[in-house]
Formats: C-alpha cells, sequence, structure tokens
C-alpha cells in the first residue's frame, strides 16, 4: 500500500511539473512580452515612454533573463500562489482567481456528486429491465446528451427559463442576494441558481456514466456466482445490491478522474455563457484579451484539481478492489 | 455452421445472390453484420444527406450565402403551407407573404406573416448564377419563389438567409472534423505503431505520455492555443490551423487501440512468416499487421469525429476558432451568443440542431461499425 501510495505520489508531482511547464510555455507565446504591454498601456495614458523604461521594466521584472530562470521564478511563485499579475484586472492574478475558484469548484463538485447519484440507479435499472422501455428511454436520452453540446444546452435552457419563467437564470444568484451576507434564504437561492449549471455541465456525463454502468451490470449478471446466490435463495434486491452493483462500481469508481477532467474542461464554456461569476468567463475573457498570466494560471489550477481527481479515483479503486493492491 | 447462419441479415435480403458466409470475405461479412444495425443504417442515410448539402450547398440553397434581404431583416421561418387560412388544400406549396410591424412595447420592428398574399414555391427555379462544383455554370436552384422571397430558418440581424448559409456551412464543419480525423487516425497509427511494435521504454514513455493528455483538461489547453494565433491570419491559415489543433485531440484513443492489437497480434506465426522472409520493420506493419486491425481503427475514428466536431463548434462558436468569412455551424451559432441575440431572433441557434444530428449520425453508425468490427461475434 505505502509503495502504491509513493509510486502515485510520484507520478502526480512529476504530472504537476510538466503541467507548470506547459502552462508557463502558453504564457510565454503570446506575442510581445509583458514590459511591452506595460509600456502600451502607460503610453496610452499620454505617458512618453523611452525604450530604456521598457527596458527597465524587462530587468525589474526579470524577463531579461533565460527562459529556465524565467520559469524557476515563475514557478516558485505560483507554488506560494502568487501567478504573477493581470493587467486586464489591475491585480494580481493569485487574487483575482480566489475570488471565483470556490464557484468553480461548487459546481464541479456539485455536477460530478448529480452525474453519479442519477446514473448509477439508472443504469442499474437499464441493466435489470434491457430492452424495456425505460431502457430504451434513457439510452435515447443518453444519445440525445452526448449529442448536444454543452453550449447549446445552455443557451436553449436560458431560453426556455427567461421566456416561461420570466427569472434570468444567468448568473448564480438574484439581484437581491448578490451582495448580501450568506444568510439561509441567499443559500437557497443559490442552490436554485446551481441547477442550470449542473445539469448543462452534467449531461453528458450522465449519458456516458449510465452507459457504462448498465454494461458493468449486465456483465456481471450472467455470471455463475450470482446465479449461485439466486439459488440459496437471496431475495432479488438484497442479491442485486449485494453482488453485481457492487463488482460494476469498480470500472465507474476508476474513470472518477476522466469525468472530473471532463467536467472541468467543460466548465468554463458554460460558465461564459451562462454569465457565471466563476472562472469560466475569466478564463475565456483572460484569451480573448490575451492575459497570459492570468490565462496560464487558470489553466495549471484547472490541471491541479484533475490531478488530484485521479488520485483520488485511484486511492478508491484500492479501497474498493483489494486485487489491485496485491499487484 | 449455425454461427455462421446466425449472421444472416435476413432470409429475403439476399434471394438473388447465394448467401454464402463460408466464401465471403471479410469485408463482406462485415457489410451484412453492418445492415443488421438498424440505427446505423438510419446514421448512414443522414450521413448521405450531409454529403449531398456538401456537394450541392449552392443547388439547395435558394440565395447565395452573402446575399442580404434588406426587407426581412431578422424575420423568423418562414412556414411552407399546403393549407390556407381558409382550409382550402393547395397542391403547389406556398409560404404567406410578410409586413413590418411595430412592437409597440419594444418599439422594435417585427415582421408577422401576412395573410392576404400567398408566394407559391415553385422547384428549379432559375435564380443567381453560379458554378456547380466550382465548374458547370448554371443558374437553376432547388427552389424558390418568383414573387417575394422565402426564408425557411428565417434571417439574422443583418438580413442574411438562415437556410442558405446553414446549408453552405455543412461544408466547412464536416470538412474540418473530417481532415481533423484524418490527421488524428496517421498520428494515432503512427505513434501507437511505434509503441506497440518496439514495445520496451519507448512504449512505457509513450503510454505515460497518452495518459498525461488524457489526465489534463484538454479542452482549456486548446482554447489556449487557438486564443495564441494572430488575428491577422488569413482564413486558410486560421482553417488549417484550427484543424491541426483538433487533431491533436482525437489520436490518443486511436495510439492506445493500435497499441494493443499490435501487442495482441505482433508474435502470431504470419509476422514471423513475414520477418523471415526478409521483411522491413515497416512492411510488416504497413501490410501484414496494420490490415489485420483496421476495422478497429475505423470504429475508433467514427468516435473520433463527433468530438472533433463538437469541439469545432464550441471554438467557433467562442470566436476562438473559424471566423468569417469561412462558415461552419459553430460560426452561425456565434451570431446567437447572447441572450439578448436569442431572445429577439431564437431562430439563430437552427444551426445548432444540426450539430446535434450530424453527432448523432455519427454516433449511430460508430456504433453499428463497432458490432461489424468483428463479425464472428454473436452479440
Amino acid at each position: 500500500m505505502i509503495s502504491f501510495l509513493s509510486r502515485r505520489l510520484a507520478y502526480m508531482a512529476a504530472t504537476l511539473l510538466l503541467v507548470s511547464f506547459a502552462s508557463f510555455v502558453i504564457i510565454q507565446a503570446a506575442p510581445g512580452d509583458y514590459a511591452e504591454i506595460v509600456a502600451a498601456k502607460k503610453a496610452a495614458t499620454g505617458a512618453i515612454i523611452s525604450a530604456a523604461d521598457v527596458q527597465a521594466v524587462r530587468v525589474e521584472l526579470g524577463l531579461d533573463k533565460p527562459w529556465h530562470e524565467q520559469y524557476w521564478r515563475w514557478l516558485s511563485g505560483a507554488v506560494q500562489g502568487d501567478f504573477g499579475f493581470s493587467w486586464a484586472w489591475r491585480r494580481p492574478v493569485g487574487e483575482v482567481i480566489a475570488e471565483r475558484m470556490p464557484l468553480t469548484l461548487a459546481i464541479a463538485f456539485s455536477t460530478l456528486l448529480f452525474m453519479y447519484a442519477v446514473s448509477i440507479p439508472i443504469g442499474i435499472y437499464s441493466a435489470v429491465h434491457r430492452y424495456s422501455f425505460g431502457d430504451h428511454a434513457s439510452s435515447l436520452i443518453g444519445y440525445l446528451g452526448l449529442a448536444i453540446p454543452n453550449f447549446l444546452l445552455a443557451l436553449v435552457l436560458m431560453y426556455l427559463g427567461q421566456k416561461y419563467f420570466g427569472q434570468s437564470v444567468g448568473g448564480l444568484f438574484s439581484p437581491e442576494f448578490a451582495n448580501a451576507p450568506w444568510s439561509w434564504a441567499r443559500v437557497k437561492d443559490f442552490l436554485a441558481h446551481l441547477v442550470i449549471p449542473v445539469l448543462v455541465l452534467g449531461t453528458a456525463g450522465t449519458a456516458y456514466l449510465i452507459r457504462s454502468m448498465r454494461a458493468a451490470v449486465l456483465d456481471e449478471l450472467d455470471k455463475m456466482y450470482v446465479l449461485a446466490a439466486k439459488a440459496s435463495g437471496l431475495s432479488p434486491m438484497q442479491l442485486l445490491i449485494r453482488y453485481p452493483v457492487r463488482m460494476a462500481l469498480n470500472p465507474i469508481a476508476a474513470t472518477l478522474g476522466w469525468r472530473l477532467t471532463y467536467v472541468i474542461s467543460g466548465a468554463p464554456i458554460v460558465g461564459y455563457v451562462l454569465a457565471l461569476p466563476d472562472t469560466g468567463p475569466l478564463f475565456l475573457n483572460a484569451l480573448l484579451n490575451q492575459d497570459m498570466y492570468l490565462a496560464g494560471a487558470l489553466i495549471f489550477l484547472y490541471c491541479l484539481l484533475t490531478i488530484i481527481g485521479t488520485f483520488v479515483s485511484d486511492l478508491l479503486l484500492v479501497l474498493l478492489d483489494p486485487r489491485i493492491r496485491l499487484e | 455452421m449455425s454461427l455462421l447462419e446466425s449472421l444472416a441479415p435476413s432470409r429475403f435480403l439476399f434471394r438473388r445472390k447465394r448467401y454464402r458466409p463460408d466464401l465471403a470475405s471479410q469485408w463482406q461479412l462485415m457489410w451484412w453484420k453492418f445492415r443488421r444495425h438498424k440505427m446505423a443504417m438510419v446514421g448512414m442515410a443522414l450521413l448521405g444527406v450531409f454529403l449531398a448539402m456538401t456537394l450541392f450547398a449552392e443547388t439547395i440553397s435558394p440565395y447565395p450565402p452573402g446575399q442580404r434581404n434588406p426587407s426581412y431583416v431578422a424575420g423568423p421561418p418562414m412556414l411552407p403551407r399546403m393549407i390556407d387560412e381558409t382550409g382550402a388544400v393547395h397542391l403547389r406549396p406556398f409560404v404567406y407573404g410578410s409586413k413590418a410591424v411595430r412592437d409597440m412595447v419594444t418599439l422594435r420592428m417585427t415582421h408577422q406573416a401576412d395573410i392576404s398574399q400567398k408566394w407559391p414555391i415553385r422547384f428549379f427555379v432559375r435564380g443567381t448564377p453560379y458554378r456547380l462544383f466550382g465548374i458547370i455554370p448554371t443558374d437553376i436552384h432547388l427552389f424558390g419563389t418568383d414573387e417575394g422571397f422565402v426564408h425557411l430558418f428565417g434571417t439574422d440581424f443583418t438580413g442574411l438567409d438562415l437556410f442558405s448559409r446553414t446549408v453552405h456551412a455543412t461544408r466547412a464543419s464536416l470538412g474540418v472534423a473530417l481532415v481533423g480525423v484524418t490527421v488524428s487516425f496517421i498520428l494515432g497509427a503512427a505513434i501507437g505503431g511505434i509503441a506497440g511494435y518496439f514495445g520496451g521504454w519507448i512504449d512505457n514513455f509513450i503510454m505515460r505520455l497518452i495518459e498525461f493528455i488524457r489526465s489534463i483538461p484538454t479542452l482549456p489547453l486548446w482554447l489556449a492555443l487557438a486564443a495564441l494565433m494572430p488575428r491577422d491570419w488569413g482564413p486558410l491559415a486560421t482553417y488549417l490551423a484550427i484543424t491541426t489543433i483538433l487533431a491533436l485531440l482525437g489520436w490518443t484513443w486511436l495510439a492506445r487501440t493500435v497499441r494493443s492489437k499490435l501487442l495482441a497480434t505482433r508474435h502470431e506465426d504470419f509476422v514471423l512468416a513475414a520477418r523471415l522472409s526478409g521483411c522491413s520493420d515497416a512492411r510488416i506493419i504497413r501490410r501484414h499487421l496494420l490490415p489485420s486491425f483496421l476495422s478497429y481503427l475505423i470504429v475508433d475514428a467514427s468516435i473520433a469525429f463527433p468530438e472533433i466536431l463538437l469541439a469545432e463548434t464550441s471554438l467557433s462558436f467562442l470566436g476562438l476558432g473559424l471566423r468569417e468569412p469561412v462558415e461552419s455551424w459553430g460560426v452561425l451559432l456565434f451570431a446567437a451568443q447572447s441572450i439578448r441575440a436569442i431572445d429577439q431572433a431564437p431562430w439563430l441557434m437552427i444551426p445548432g440542431v444540426f450539430v446535434i444530428i450530424a453527432v448523432l449520425a455519427f454516433n449511430f453508425v460508430g456504433d453499428g461499425l463497432r458490432d461489424a468490427a468483428d463479425p464472428y461475434s454473436k452479440s
């Protein structure tokens, strides 16, 4: 167990290093360096900027150093939560992200919870009642869920919400709660607004999970041990929950990391379309404005989240399936 | 024999040509199995329609995609009818004329059907001249009207016909996906082939790399790459760059399949025989190993296709992918980005329906191919 853990941790660290390097490359790949952007901003206000001033800014920020020193500087800053300065926001990147990250996390984890809570029972039902009306209906919805682009679903739900419920579905709070302190009413309002982002983000993943859950349970149902348990007189419900479902949960748990990756992948676009006050619009606007310190930091954090998610799902699998521990 | 008999699609399908599974080639068996999958056949038919739309876009659309209709700006879809307001049936379909009305609440000009006017729809009418397949000069359009105009999907805020634009956009949308799949197919086959054939540390390294790529949220990464593309690049350069970026999305699954199939087959006798006859590594991979599992690769490609199509649509929708004057479904959806736009003109979301249908069609075909890829399995 300890060797397994240390191996996974080492792998995680290596992945993180690679990811941080990729983020750094993206920051560097933007046309023009940061000093020129600062100079252009100052020049726009009417100040006279000479080449020497630009060079001074460059030296101050360490932009004249070779790339590996710059990378080290960025990485050691990032570890301490200092991701550089966002010129679009005129504030440190870390501060801007810290305000919005909790909402992204809330949405991502609610979506995961929703996906598993919905897909596991439906998957079991579809497997047990194979080719029934419910099975066909769920697979039809599944197909549709996989085919509808997230942003389109968000647009349609927003349109319907506006038209038939007259509620502003964009954002995560009603206007009267936007700046209010946390209270019971605000929590309820927040949860009501969470429904649409969670539905939009979770549909495709749910469809996928239903399919794999159904297939996994079907695989188990035909096995001899199920027959043996049935023969020994276990009630159908008990039999189902105790044996095939428990076995079928393993592959589902194993892909938790992938599902999280998927959710994090889709979150920025959905956040942007629904105008949520999370990191989604922040990320896309940073990209559109080429505010690369902010964009790079967000990519790094998104990757960090999924790497942790993968680690957790590995751990879960080891706990669920003792066979893996022995390997 | 009973297993082979169970492969028969149906008893009467092969009345003329005798059904002889014992003589049929591998591909013949696959085709028979594929035909039994009804949804896959539906998917194939839909893909056929899309293919026709890309080939005959100019003929199918009543107007050129860039032609504005100043008297019908932001007009709603016009429904072709065969029954008029009195209940009389017309053999020739028609659309009602339109009149501009000012909405007294929002003070915006809106268009309403004017039932005093009927514009009959005619087929194979003469309209704006164009070149079919870029060669044959003609001016025949599939349908149109003699008087007035017909906008099946309505018009956008500049008066462009949404139906014509959607039909034309099929070209770029499916074209990008096709090129993207081809590139990722080649990448996946090459990289997976190297990993599976050589094994050892090369295999280990490539597998770790794939695991790494799969474990990071790729869409934000590709969004960033697309955003870094210089804005002043021409449409063709943007098109190529976006296709390349999208191709990077799909190759990992293919590479994994190639690798696992290679590992399974590389110790087979026919490979040993080829090696003993002095074949080079490249030739063994190309001529002996690849054909033995090509069908599985095609399945993976058909799964990668909708993934790439959706990614292109998302990128273009955000304004980070293709841009005008190139038209794809995603580019058309870019106009439907704000809640205000879709509130005033919900029909701008129609190109999205085409995306959904295309993705469904590919998923169905992919399912059918997966079943057919192994024609000897029973299920």
